[in-house]
């Protein structure tokens, strides 16, 4: 749901994060509209805005990780780790991560991918919270979340910056 | 003058906290794996901490971070230093118009592109990567850096290994890591 939906509207910092967003016509293939958090993240205003609001919502509901996906979730996903308290865990690309892992396959908006986790990241019970900066089709939240489940976690919930309203989410994200 | 932090408490917990993991990814390199260290709040912010005080008050209006695990370092110290952060990333990820410089790796080669308009001439710019081995990536980041106008004030890593001599390579540039390789 979208945090206008969820209470947050009237909110003023959300329009300046809306507006800080830059939309690049047909990238990275045309017909595409790429929705680009590059402006956002050096608009320091925007950009502590966004973390605000996620944790604001999150820091009261015992999440003990923050799972951020390769790699415009790395942007967003430890800074709120770091504000909650919670351990992060980065979900990567085949072959990034040393050691032990687990790997998930998906569909892109355009393309296919895995996704990988580290055996050992993450415990039985543990409250995870999984961040990307967009929803699109939720292939990579669904892949994400499938990764924390199979360990035992708890996915309490997945946040982005941006959803797309039109492109049909056939995957239940919110628990 | 390069810097780094051997005496403050916090280290020790943040050494200790890394993995080493051997012949990754092919085999004679031992690689220095900072996600044991994300999965313990308190180190993480040290690291973190660490960083802020050092850069607070030195007009930095430019976090510079190289993708991927310079994401995960370079947004946070941004944030708490009130500082653009600007991302530094493979080929074609970014969207529009960009610089691109190649660069060696310690395993390889690559590229790496910043978009034109991130970085205004004058900004004072700080370059944040995990670690640094022999320096090639961020000599590239700091060519993109200064292709835009900016001045590059410091690069800054978690680990360093020193044997691979990077902090030769940075132009004259002050390097500060907060740990040297296992």
């Amino acid at each position: 749901m979208f945090a206008a939906e969820n209470g947050l509207k009237g909110d003023p910092r959300l329009k300046g994060i809306s507006d800080s967003i830059t939309v690049v016509p047909h990238f990275p293939k045309p017909g595409i509209m790429f929705q680009d958090i590059t402006t956002l993240l050096s608009n320091p205003k925007a950009f502590k805005d966004t973390i605000d609001i996620f944790v604001d919502r999150y820091r009261d509901m015992d999440i003990s990780v923050v799972a951020g996906i390769e790699a415009r979730g790395f942007m967003f996903a430890p800074t709120i780790a770091l504000a909650i308290g919670a351990k992060f865990i980065p979900l990567r690309k085949p072959g990034k991560l040393p050691g032990e892992v687990i790997s998930e396959a998906y569909e892109l908006e355009y393309g296919k991918d895995r996704l990988e986790m580290h055996v050992g990241a993450v415990q039985r019970g543990d409250r995870a919270l999984v961040i990307d900066d967009l929803v699109a089709t939720g292939g990579t939240l669904s892949a994400a979340t499938r990764l924390l489940e199979r360990v035992g976690a708890e996915v309490v919930e997945c946040a982005c910056v941006i959803g797309l309203p039109e492109v049909k989410v056939i995957q239940i994200l919110l628990l | 003058m390069s810097a780094c932090k051997e005496d403050d408490p916090r280290i020790d917990g943040i050494q200790s906290r890394i993995r080493v993991v051997p012949n990754f990814p092919k085999p004679g390199i031992m690689f220095q794996d900072i996600t044991t260290l994300l999965l313990d709040p308190k180190a993480f912010k040290d690291t973190i901490d660490l960083f802020v005080e050092r850069y607070k008050s030195k007009n930095i209006t430019i976090v510079a971070g190289i993708e991927a695990r310079g994401f995960i370092f370079g947004p946070p110290i941004a944030l708490a230093i009130g500082a653009k952060f600007v991302p530094l990333r493979k080929p074609k990820k970014l969207p529009g118009k960009v610089f691109r410089e190649e660069y060696d790796l310690e395993y390889g080669s690559d590229c790496l592109e910043m978009h034109v308009g991130a970085v205004e001439s004058g900004e004072c710019a700080l370059v944040v990567d995990d670690l640094i081995a022999t320096g090639g990536t961020l000599c590239a980041a700091m060519n993109l850096l200064e292709r835009a106008g900016a001045e590059v004030v410091e690069c800054a890593c978690v680990i360093e290994i020193p044997d691979l001599k990077g902090r030769d390579r940075l132009k004259g540039k002050p390097l500060f890591v907060l740990v040297e390789s296992q």
